[in-house]
């Protein structure tokens, strides 16, 4: 039943990863790669890793997705004209994609594994520790300085996207509630004596 | 071998099948229960024509729905269009495959059930950005957008306030999370007095993030016409409306489990306790659903730089302040690491 689930799951993830790159309409890409984003969660799921299924649907799914889905609708590109030189700058996509390839095929075949990474794979999961439990075990005990170390990268990238796109514009007319608040009817308004006949 | 995996997914399609058929029946009362409210509040009778006492009007208007034809705009993305609302309905039907409505009840008992929802729901926008943006049209585009960004800006002190409720419970399946709340002291024992704070956050997350008054600005009808439904009709649009109130029941069922002890009694003496749970978990999930229809009937809808203030700049800092200091108490009392 499992191997079932699991050629159904590795088929739709190929194809639809597939279907990413082929797609005319970019928004139809996106939603290409959720589809794929939630069948290798499931191909987690298989794997007995559901800690890190779930959180790849929640962070990839459920936030970086999201965001990929609202720059794309946003953006106005022209894709028949993005189309138009693709004969001409043919050779050098192939180029820079053999390289890459050729990289991949590298790391692929001269791959190492660690001396007894074997046998810790193999090494049967204590019983009565749920997966989350386990992992958590470890990242915040043996791995907790490269656990600080990428959320302070982390923590870098966000605070650099907030001073990008931060402009302080004069002129600006801003809602300051603290001061709506601290409105009260003394200093707000004031009682003037109209003599009659003699305006304000 | 064979029979065994065989006999298990039957009773798994059973189990699916009676949770999600005693689900919608329920939703059909508790869009009747929504509808009293509001016209109670307003001084009005609210449906009371089809059967007695009006109780069969969402029947009345569920087959309404699915006799009109659907009007599909010339200028829509077909295929997106028609994915939207099924997206909604089959996320907000599913999130109910862990949700343990007894001891035990439970179709699927994982370990990450907490987490399974907060996935789940946090595909959900996808529904509505998909709607929105293959409708092809200006307004429910705008409203997708709108909807979206609240959307996931609630989700973040959701999920900080579920963190609270985790370290105190120690687990993240739900129904340990239940059993963590067993005590003598009954109804005080339960996370929402120990948690109050918390408890009040995620009810008002829980309101902005299914989208209902008075943060309803995704169908702000006075800015947006109707949001992002404008263009949808008939069974599409029955489809949308099913897998919202879907979703605010699941939202109501996560308020019971993770603050109000779920299927347990309020009092742990003998004529509260013969009671079954599943009652129990049923009244209290419609205890929170009338608050939801109270909050719709009198509380005026928040303008959008309101709302987005009140998620980044109120619930956010105060949750995750909250996470620190629960996770210091337990740390210090010494009640840490249950698990």
């Amino acid at each position: 039943m499992a191997v079932a689930f699991f050629y159904l799951f590795s088929a739709v993830l190929i194809a639809s990863a597939f279907a990413v790159i082929v797609s005319r309409n970019p928004v139809h890409s996106v939603l290409y790669l959720i589809l794929a984003f939630v069948n290798g969660a499931g191909l987690f799921l298989l794997a007995g890793a559901e800690f890190l299924a779930m959180i790849l649907v929640v962070v990839y799914v459920g936030a970086v997705a999201v965001l990929f889905l609202f720059v794309v609708m946003m953006l106005d590109v022209d894709f028949a004209e993005l189309r138009q030189g693709f004969s001409k700058h043919l050779p050098v996509g192939a180029a820079v994609g053999a390289v890459v390839l050729g990289e991949l095929g590298l790391v692929a075949l001269g791959w190492q594994s660690a001396p007894g990474a074997k046998e810790a794979a193999a090494a049967p999961i204590v019983a009565g520790v749920s997966n989350t439990a386990a992992l958590g075990q470890v990242l915040y005990t043996k791995y907790f300085l490269f656990f600080q170390a990428s959320a302070l990268v982390l923590l870098t990238a966000m605070i650099g996207a907030i001073v990008l796109t931060l402009h302080h514009r004069p002129g600006v007319k801003r809602q300051k509630i603290e001061e709506q608040n601290a409105r009260t009817r003394d200093n707000v308004i004031e009682i003037k004596k109209v003599p009659s006949r003699a305006g304000v | 071998m064979i029979d065994g995996w065989l006999l298990n997914l039957l009773l798994i399609i059973v189990k699916s099948v009676v949770l999600t058929v005693v689900l919608l029946v329920y939703l059909a009362y508790a869009i009747y229960i929504d509808r009293k409210v509001w016209a109670a509040v307003q001084l009005r009778r609210g449906p009371n024509v089809v059967g007695p006492w009006g109780l069969l009007q969402s029947f009345a208007d569920m087959l309404k729905f699915v006799l009109k034809e659907p009007v599909i705009p010339d200028t829509a993305n077909k295929g997106v269009f028609l994915l939207a609302p099924f997206v909604t309905a089959m996320l907000a039907v599913a999130a109910w495959a862990v949700i343990p409505v007894n001891d035990g009840w439970a179709v699927a008992d994982l370990n990450v059930g907490i987490l399974y929802i907060f996935a789940i729901s946090s595909l959900g926008v996808y529904g509505i950005i998909m709607g929105g943006w293959a409708s092809n049209s200006k307004y429910p585009f705008l409203s997708a957008l709108r909807s979206a960004a609240q959307m996931v800006s609630y989700e973040v002190s959701i999920g900080f306030v579920i963190i609270t409720v985790l370290l105190c419970a120690g687990s993240l399946n739900l129904t340990e999370i239940v059993r963590a709340q067993d005590s003598q002291y009954g109804i005080l024992g339960w996370y929402w007095l120990r948690l109050l704070p918390m408890f009040i956050i995620f009810f008002i997350s829980a309101l902005a993030e299914t989208n209902r008054p008075p943060f309803d600005l995704v169908e702000a009808e006075s800015e947006l016409v109707a949001g992002f439904m404008i263009e949808y009709s008939a069974t599409p649009y029955m489809l949308f409306m099913l897998g919202e109130y879907v979703a605010i029941l699941t939202m109501c069922a996560l308020l019971t489990i993770l603050f109000f002890g779920g299927w347990l009694p309020p009092v742990n003496i003998a004529p509260f306790t013969l009671i079954p749970g599943v009652i129990w978990f049923v009244l209290k999930v419609t205890f929170f659903f009338f608050f939801f229809a109270m909050v719709k009937a009198f509380v005026p809808r928040y303008r959008y730089d309101q709302l987005m203030r009140l998620g980044w700049k109120v619930f956010l800092p105060i949750s995750l302040v909250m996470v620190i200091v629960v996770a210091g108490i337990l740390q210090f009392a010494g009640s840490a690491g249950a698990n």
